[in-house]
């Protein structure tokens, strides 16, 4: 009851309450800066007490993320953060649970716990900061780096073919897929805020600019001259509209998606595809339609909430059954357990 | 030792009283060899017999039938006697096909006894074993220094069937039964235990059970009534200490330790574990322990297997890993997460014959190396190993006494052996067993209502601050650590410094555990048998026959093998030389000699077999020449 009374006391907390004494130590211009300061303009407005919040965050420049917010956090080893925020929160499912990573982290040497974390679906927000490069080890081409790119380890170009996150994390079974950029900070505080409230594993990827290795990789989606051409900010319930002034819409033909000219004669907005965010189906052609061919016409990135489904989380439902065994069997005494069934005495 | 008792009226069978006797129940993997040796053991601890046991099997599922690959193995020992080891040879050989008589005859007491199902040794199957074209072992005088019974179990087991309403697969299923009839009788055991198993195993498949059971009791029947057996044996109940007993696997008393672990330490405990081999039954029966604070958690590798459990300890729960060798591989990075976090954690590796995939169902205790150093930078860490089925159980409490009271992962050491192998085990009751203490920070340690998560107390281990304690929110992670403070640094002196304080807080730990004495013989002497793991049955029994014979000659046996107890070294000293029996080529020789600077002989055994008795003795005898 004290707790209680306390926290109904406790004045709100502000941005700066969620920033450690340590100090930030990103190459300046990254956009690790400003999706921190995001996360700490965000969590008041959470109202979860910051000793219920724990980051866990693997190897890499967006993994020092931990050491800058004042919770509790681990920062640990590569690719392996989705496997210890599972155990965080199977043992104690009332913690807040937060993850930062890069695309090398999350998808290259973690790629394994990814998709498995996707589909088993802990109540816990996955932020991956994807700049389609390596920073800390200087410079290698990623998973997510285009096919070509020219990096340290790739003179001549890379040969691979990238992974598409939310189509990856789509076909993992995630419960929760999202879009966001360093550089629209108020997308970015919405998508947070959706990505928290949702109960599943929530998926958020954001395009996070490396100025030192990889200046001006999602540029196209951020600066004015090309933003609103080459991406479409996606609304649930909203017709999907981009280009500028709002001049082109997408439709559904069958399961192609098609560009429609509204300045044309007789396009009208009711005739365009509404976002329908739980419609799974429909999620994977948003997530594709930008990296798909369909005959050579150029689909914008989207942004925002591209899927989201209501379904159990692991720790509930692991929780479910241990309750359910506990009042139908009871718990048997350590004595019990001890002696099994079969014993005999010498006496 | 054997004494003839009795002799039966009417009948010319003798009842042959022996102190202990070892039988090797063969078959292709599909005749239920495991499962009638398991039920012939029950029994025989049911009466009181003291016993080890041996179950061997082959790594594939389901190899070519009747081929010498596909031999399942169980092997009891079980006596009126102290019983240390599953036995070096058998008094009984019961085998079921052509390919059972070929892999394990060589084992078979000159002068025992040798079961024979001779549906098993038609022309079809002596092939599948290998036998040359013509040749026949049981015409052909390979069995002339035995006492031979061919009887045609799958027969008689048809004929008793016939008219069950049955398949024929499943009446062939029930042919294991017939032979476990047999040796009851011709133990003088009662089926009552099997029968009330039988009836528990099959309770919603009557026809299966009747089947079964009528099976089993035509077994008996047929030693009783026919005239082809004329000797029966009794085991006297052991003088076992007085109390209460059951039988356990070592497996199954890790799962229980991990129980008990949970319950003293008032832990939540989490598994996190990946399906290997002879690892995956802790995580089976530990998961049948939901009620009692126990979640497990079948991970998608190895990897994430040992890194839930670190998320499940650095939320303050007691995490546990079950593993072995190549899964210890995989977790290797975790480990050192792990010991640079100081987080309580505890790895179980049950070790089999390796490297790489190896020797899966057969033992080795060849991770003990990998155990003290396999690990990048310098990182110790505290490591214990079970000495016997049972004593799994307390090496579990005491690695989880040492993880929370010292907050260091530890290693727990088992193998394959002594997983799968079983013993009668005098249980504690709860109140007997000693509490473990967890004590987790609650309230600042710093100055001005700072918290210093790597500030240290006596022990030299740091505070545990669980997250949803209030005020005290802090980061921790893999990147060297401030002295105290915990924040990342780089700083040279302070890596030194912090290197330093970890070992120092792992060899700290010599003081809080028992100090070495011999299990057999004298503080002083001409030679010590220095062991570890699941060789001590065979020491045991070795060494205590080596001094029954006038030998002075003593065994030690380590359970703490890093750090080693404080007055290893001065105990060594005592005696004039030193023999190190391993299942490897050699590791505690090498730690031994290192650290104490003894030229420790060893004697080292790589077959995925564990020693026998007699290769043990004749060391002994042969070092005190």
């Amino acid at each position: 009851m004290t707790t209680v009374t306390e926290k109904e006391v406790a004045p709100k907390l502000l941005a700066k309450d969620f920033a450690s004494n340590q100090e930030v130590k990103w190459c300046p211009g990254c956009g690790d800066y400003s999706i921190l300061k995001q996360v700490q303009t965000v969590f008041p407005d959470f109202g979860v007490p910051k000793e219920d919040i724990v980051f866990i965050s693997g190897i890499g420049c967006a993994a020092r993320f931990t050491y800058y917010m004042d919770t509790y956090g681990m920062h640990s080893i590569h690719g392996r953060a989705a496997a210890i925020a599972s155990g965080v929160k199977a043992l104690n499912p009332n913690l807040s649970v937060w993850m930062v990573s890069g695309d090398g982290d999350a998808f290259s040497i973690g790629g394994n716990h990814f998709i498995h974390l996707m589909r088993k679906n802990f109540d816990l927000n996955y932020l991956v900061f994807n700049n389609e490069i390596y920073g800390l080890t200087k410079g290698q081409y990623s998973p997510t780096s285009g096919k070509g790119k020219v990096a340290k380890s790739t003179p001549y170009g890379s040969v691979e073919e990238p992974f598409n996150p939310s189509e990856l994390a789509l076909g993992a079974k995630s419960s929760f897929v999202a879009r966001s950029l360093d550089r629209d900070p108020k997308h970015m505080q919405m998508v947070l805020k959706r990505a928290n409230d949702h109960k599943g594993t929530s998926f958020v990827e954001i395009y996070q600019n490396c100025p030192v290795f990889n200046d001006g990789t999602f540029f196209a989606f951020s600066e004015k001259e090309t933003k609103q051409e080459q991406s479409i900010y996606i609304e649930h319930g909203k017709p999907m509209i981009f280009g500028n002034g709002g001049s082109k819409g997408l439709k559904l033909d069958g399961v192609m998606p098609v560009v429609v000219d509204l300045t044309a004669d007789g396009a009208s907005v009711n005739d365009l595809w509404i976002h329908d965010e739980h419609d799974k189906t429909k999620a994977h052609i948003i997530a594709s339609f930008f990296d798909t061919d369909y005959n050579g016409v150029a689909f914008p990135r989207p942004f925002g909430v591209i899927y989201s489904e209501d379904r159990s989380t692991y720790e509930v439902a692991m929780q479910e059954q241990i309750n359910e065994l506990v009042a139908r069997k009871g718990r048997p005494s350590l004595d019990k357990i001890l002696s099994g069934d079969k014993t005999w005495t010498i006496l | 030792m054997e004494s003839v008792i009795e002799n039966h009226v009417g009948r010319d069978t003798t009842l042959i009283e022996s102190d202990s006797i070892v039988i090797r129940f063969s078959g292709d993997s599909g005749d239920g060899m495991q499962l009638t040796g398991t039920q012939f053991t029950d029994t025989a601890a049911f009466l009181g017999n003291d016993l080890s046991t041996f179950p061997e099997f082959p790594a594939e599922i389901r190899a070519p039938i009747g081929t010498t690959a596909g031999v399942s193995g169980f092997q009891v020992h079980f006596g009126s006697k102290e019983i240390f080891t599953p036995g070096d040879e058998y008094d009984v050989l019961v085998a079921m096909n052509s390919a059972a008589l070929k892999v394990d005859l060589a084992r078979l007491k000159k002068g025992g006894v040798v079961i024979l199902n001779t549906a098993g040794f038609d022309k079809k199957n002596l092939n599948l074993a290998g036998y040359p074209e013509g040749a026949n072992p049981l015409e052909d005088g390979t069995l002339d220094n035995y006492i031979v019974h061919k009887i045609d179990v799958t027969k008689f087991t048809k004929e008793c069937l016939a008219g069950s309403g049955l398949g024929m697969k499943e009446i062939e299923r029930s042919k294991n039964m017939f032979v476990l009839g047999l040796l009851f009788w011709m133990f003088d055991e009662p089926m009552d235990y099997t029968i009330s198993f039988i009836n528990e195993k099959f309770a919603k498949k009557q026809d299966i059970a009747d089947a079964n059971i009528k099976t089993l009791k035509a077994g008996w029947n047929f030693g009783d009534h026919t005239e082809i057996f004329t000797t029966r044996y009794k085991v006297a109940p052991a003088q076992l200490p007085k109390g209460t007993y059951r039988n356990i696997s070592g497996n199954h008393a890790t799962a229980i330790g991990l129980v008990a672990a949970s319950e003293l330490t008032g832990l939540p405990l989490f598994l996190g574990s990946y399906p290997i081999t002879p690892a995956s039954d802790v995580l089976h029966e530990l998961s049948k322990y939901k009620t009692s604070n126990v979640k497990t958690f079948q991970a998608e590798d190895e990897i994430a297997a040992i890194c839930a459990a670190i998320g499940a300890s650095y939320a303050g729960g007691l995490g546990v890993t079950t593993t072995s060798g190549p899964g210890m591989s995989l977790k290797t990075e975790a480990i050192g997460l792990a010991t640079i976090l100081e987080i309580p954690l505890l790895i179980i590796n049950i070790q089999r014959g390796g490297p790489s995939t190896g020797l899966p169902t057969k033992t080795e205790q060849s991770d003990l190396m990998q155990a003290m150093y396999g690990r990048h930078g310098e990182g110790p860490l505290p490591i214990v190993a079970a000495s016997s089925p049972a004593d799994c159980f307390n090496t579990i409490l005491e690695a989880a006494r040492i993880a929370v009271e010292h907050m260091t992962p530890v290693i727990c050491l088992t193998d394959g052996y002594i997983a799968n192998g079983s013993e009668p085990w005098r249980f504690p009751t709860k109140d007997q067993l000693a509490p473990i203490n967890v004590t987790f920070t609650t309230e600042p340690n710093g100055p001005d209502g700072t918290f210093l998560p790597y500030k240290r107390n006596e022990k030299l281990s740091r505070p545990w601050a669980k997250p949803g304690t209030k005020g005290l929110m802090h980061r921790i992670g893999g990147l060297e650590k401030q002295n105290e403070t915990g924040n990342v640094s780089y700083d040279a002196k302070n890596h030194e410094t912090m290197t330093r304080l970890r070992a120092e807080k792992i060899q700290k730990i010599a003081d809080y555990i028992p100090l070495a004495k011999p299990d057999s013989g004298k503080e002083t002497g001409k030679l010590v048998v220095l062991g570890w793991g699941s060789t001590s049955g065979a020491i045991k029994t070795a060494v205590r026959e080596a001094i029954a014979d006038g030998h002075e000659v003593a065994h030690v046996h380590l359970h703490h093998l890093n750090p080693f107890p404080n007055n290893l070294g001065e105990l060594l000293n005592g005696y004039d030389k030193v023999l190190i029996p391993e299942m490897n080529c050699g590791q505690l020789l090498q730690l031994i000699r290192a650290k104490y600077l003894i030229p420790a002989i060893g004697l080292s055994k790589v077959q995925g077999l564990p020693f026998t008795t007699v290769e043990l003795k004749n060391k002994i005898l042969e070092l005190l020449k």
